[in-house]
């Protein structure tokens, strides 16, 4: 008898069917994988299992008996812990009071040395050490997630659902999830582990379920799986190539020099010290480190986003420290945003007018202030095709559109122009197979056509794939530039932890 | 001299009460994610009622019982419209600002009319409390007050208590900081905001009930003034803690205060002026005041599952 058994579960919402008619049997003390591209219905499931969602079909058994989890609340009692993508910590709040936020078994008034205690020794076991009376926003983020994790041991979680847990993780912090979570297998616990990432799902786990458009597609044991390809088509239900070919590269003058940049945040911290490089034509250069370690600041610097407190940088040797961003992009600067919502698109504006945002001012767009419509369409709709945007027409709320096909157009306007210094940032983050390959195609295509490529990811796979060299940022600061053909995962990731005596 | 600085003090003490009382219900509310703009209306409503109740019963503490009972009333609409169909809350508040207003000038001349002799109704008398009330200076402005006044006070230490260290205090500010999280441990969000609304209400009522029993011993319209947005304000100075909150309170009080002693002084300078004293001080103490590190990160935000 299988320990979790999920069968014909199927949710929609509005219009949208998320799940449909979905089975899944997990053992007690494996590791089960729940693989599947973005919108494939992996959250959807767990949220179901969870008490977030209520299905709107189908039978949940545990160990056999039937239940019906209506809340939260219920699925806690049940046994089952969930640590979510975003995570599910308060950060003004303390570790223990996160801890023990909403227990059943909290009296009136709270005695948290003793929750302290506790917490403190169930910590010990998993050879984690956290403090538990600092606020949680002083903790790094794999601390965080491991906090998540105890916080769902500490109510007694039998069943923890980790979902994409490696996104936000250091190559060697994921190690040391990896570590964890063989102990608690060890211990009998089950994990079911949602993921796209199939190195991953390779290792730690044992069986995998995959999803497609809501439905499942197969459930296969890792040890059988003779490669990542096999996998991916299973995901992607055709054969795919995972390896985005490139020829050697031919490197022409340089196009972007920055010197001994520094900034700084709102709250007057460094975000950004001494940073220098130079970028060449036909080159691609890779900005490796975990979220938030200053990337995104840099390129808001270089694209005049951002104020530039000291230090230089120049494009095509002319100064632009201090230029606006409209001045930045006249010197022949794309610029594939990190976040397409907040800074590459108007979800609410059509596509044509999304294409025009750059260059509604110049001609042939426009003329004396008039835009030229008829020009318009017929420009959009060459991009459209160029670009292989699936759109029922131009005239189609950018909001509408599926994310992949959203980047595809911000890529498609950027590449228009026809640029010399191309700034991509995250552009395949929550795209599925095929997409991320078709964009990073066109960026190798971009390079091998002599423009200087910018790439900023947190995929190292990505980066070591594209990437002739890769920078490697800390805590605002270049830890180091290495060349694609002597990097390796090892060694990036010391660099990203902020270790240089290697 | 001193006879001076004891009235003083016990003026501002007094003025300092309906704000701190209001004010003391909304760090609850404020920390729960919810801006209650509506306090002003409810301490309105509150003052009104409190007032029709004391005159038909003939017992002040009737009185307030019936301002709580229908500001928390007129709370659980505005928190069925905020929290369950999650409108938004300043448009709601308004409305019930508005409403506030016109409700109570309407109800005031149906039950009072328009006559110009004032009933006389049972208010808060001063209670001397034995020994303390006789230190000098200080004993006849904090310990000669009426009750609410204690209670207010009171309630400052006890509230910090609530929040800080009990189950539902805990509750409460991480239902505002981030309701999402709070759903995913088990946390009944809504409820937990409900909550929080109505027990902001239960507070304007009797900070209405008090300015128009306490304070004065009649209903004027749309006599709370602005209390309940100086309340509002002081919420956001006193970095929405309870002793912060008491601090704020007492300097926008000593504005009112000090507006009373200077009218009676005669200084020359025209009462309009001087009427503004408070506000005044209101608008500049918040402009200062650009330090809000305990402002919950969903404040006014709605939440809702999917």
């Amino acid at each position: 008898m299988a320990f979790l058994e999920m069968k014909g579960v199927t949710k929609c919402f509005k219009s949208v069917t998320a799940n449909c008619d979905v089975s899944l049997s997990v053992e007690k003390g494996e590791v089960h994988a729940l693989l599947g591209e973005n919108g494939a219905g992996k959250s959807t499931l767990m949220n179901i299992l969870y008490g977030m969602y209520d299905q709107s079909e189908g039978e949940i058994f545990l160990n056999g008996n039937k239940v019906h989890i209506k809340d939260t609340k219920q699925a806690i009692e049940l046994g089952i812990g969930m640590v979510h993508q975003h995570f599910m910590l308060i950060p003004a709040l303390t570790v223990i009071e996160n801890v023990i936020l909403g227990l059943k078994e909290n009296k009136m008034v709270l005695d948290l040395n003793i929750a302290a205690e506790k917490f403190k020794e169930m910590a010990k076991k998993y050879n984690m050490e956290i403090d538990p009376w600092t606020r949680v926003e002083n903790l790094s983020v794999g601390q965080q997630q491991r906090l998540e994790i105890l916080k769902a041991l500490y109510r007694n979680a039998e069943l923890l659902i980790l979902d994409e847990p490696t996104a936000v993780l250091t190559p060697q912090e994921v190690v040391g999830l990896f570590d964890m979570v063989r102990k608690l297998t060890s211990e009998g616990h089950t994990v079911i582990f949602i993921s796209h990432k199939l190195a991953e799902i390779m290792e730690i786990c044992d069986r995998c379920t995959i999803l497609r458009q809501g439905r499942v597609v197969a459930t296969v044991a890792v040890k059988d799986v003779k490669n990542r390809e096999e996998l991916a088509s299973l995901m992607v239900g055709k054969n795919v190539e995972l390896v985005t070919r490139k020829k050697e590269a031919t490197v022409g003058e340089e196009i972007l020099k920055v010197e001994k940049l520094c900034a700084i945040n709102q709250d007057k911290h460094p975000v950004l010290t001494d940073v220098t490089f130079s970028l060449h034509a036909g080159e691609i250069l890779g900005i490796c480190g975990v979220d938030g370690n200053g990337q995104s600041e840099m390129v808001k610097c270089i694209t005049g986003l951002h104020k530039i407190k000291s230090g230089k940088y120049f494009i095509k040797s002319v100064e632009c420290t201090h230029d606006t961003p409209k001045k930045v992009l006249k010197h022949k600067v794309a610029h594939i945003p990190e976040d397409r919502h907040r800074m590459g698109m108007i979800k609410n504006m059509n596509i044509e007018e999304n294409l025009i945002l750059m260059c509604y001012d110049q001609l042939p767009f426009s003329r004396h202030g008039i835009l030229n419509w008829k020009w318009i369409d017929k420009h959009s709709e060459e991009i459209c095709k160029t670009y292989n945007i699936k759109t029922p027409s131009i005239k189609e709320m950018a909001g509408n559109l599926s994310g992949g096909n959203q980047q595809k157009f911000v890529v498609g306007r950027e590449l228009d122009r026809d640029p010399d210094l191309l700034i991509a940032v995250h552009p395949s983050r929550g795209l599925d197979i095929g997409a991320t390959k078709y964009i990073q195609s066109r960026i190798v295509e971009e390079r091998d056509k002599g423009t200087a490529v910018l790439l900023v990811s947190t995929e190292l796979d990505e980066l070591l794939e594209l990437s002739d060299r890769i920078l490697v940022m800390y805590r605002g600061k270049v830890m180091g530039i290495v060349d694609q053909k002597a990097a390796t995962r090892e060694y990036l990731g010391k660099l990203m932890a902020g270790i240089t005596d290697i | 001299m001193i006879d001076g600085i004891t009235s003083f003090l016990a003026s501002d003490i007094r003025t300092a009460t309906p704000i701190l009382i209001a004010a003391l219900g909304l760090v609850f509310s404020e920390r729960a994610g919810i801006v209650n703009i509506g306090t002003e209306g409810l301490m309105l409503i509150g003052a009104l009622m409190g007032v029709i109740g004391s005159l038909l019963s003939g017992s002040v503490l009737v009185g307030a019982i019936v301002a709580i009972a229908v500001t928390m009333f007129f709370s659980l609409v505005f928190a069925f419209f905020i929290i369950t169909v999650r409108a938004d809350q300043t448009v709601v508040g308004t409305a019930i600002n508005i409403f506030a207003s016109g409700l109570t000038i309407t109800l005031n001349r149906v039950v009072f009319g328009v006559s110009t002799s004032v009933p006389k109704i049972d208010v808060f008398d001063r209670v001397a409390i034995p020994v303390l009330s006789k230190i000098p200076v200080i004993g006849e402005a904090f310990f000669n007050q009426s009750i609410p006044v204690y209670l207010a006070f009171l309630a400052v230490p006890a509230g910090w208590f609530v929040l800080q260290k009990t189950n539902i205090g805990l509750k409460l500010r991480a239902v505002g900081e981030h309701p999402k999280a709070c759903d995913t441990v088990g946390i009944n969000v809504l409820k937990t905001r409900y909550q929080a609304v109505l027990f902001s209400g239960l507070m304007a009522g009797l900070a209405g009930a008090f300015v128009s029993m306490g304070q004065l011993s009649f209903f004027t319209e749309g006599m709370v003034a602005g209390r309940g947005f100086m309340a509002l304000a002081a919420v956001v100075f006193g970095n929405y803690t309870p002793v912060g909150v008491m601090f704020a309170a007492l300097l926008f009080g000593a504005g009112e205060a000090l507006q009373y002693r200077l009218q009676a002084a005669n200084t020359g300078i025209p009462y309009q002026f001087l009427v503004m004293l408070p506000y005044l001080i209101t608008v500049v103490a918040i402009c200062m005041m650009t330090r809000r590190s305990n402002k919950p990160a969903a404040s006014a935000v709605p939440y809702s599952k999917e």
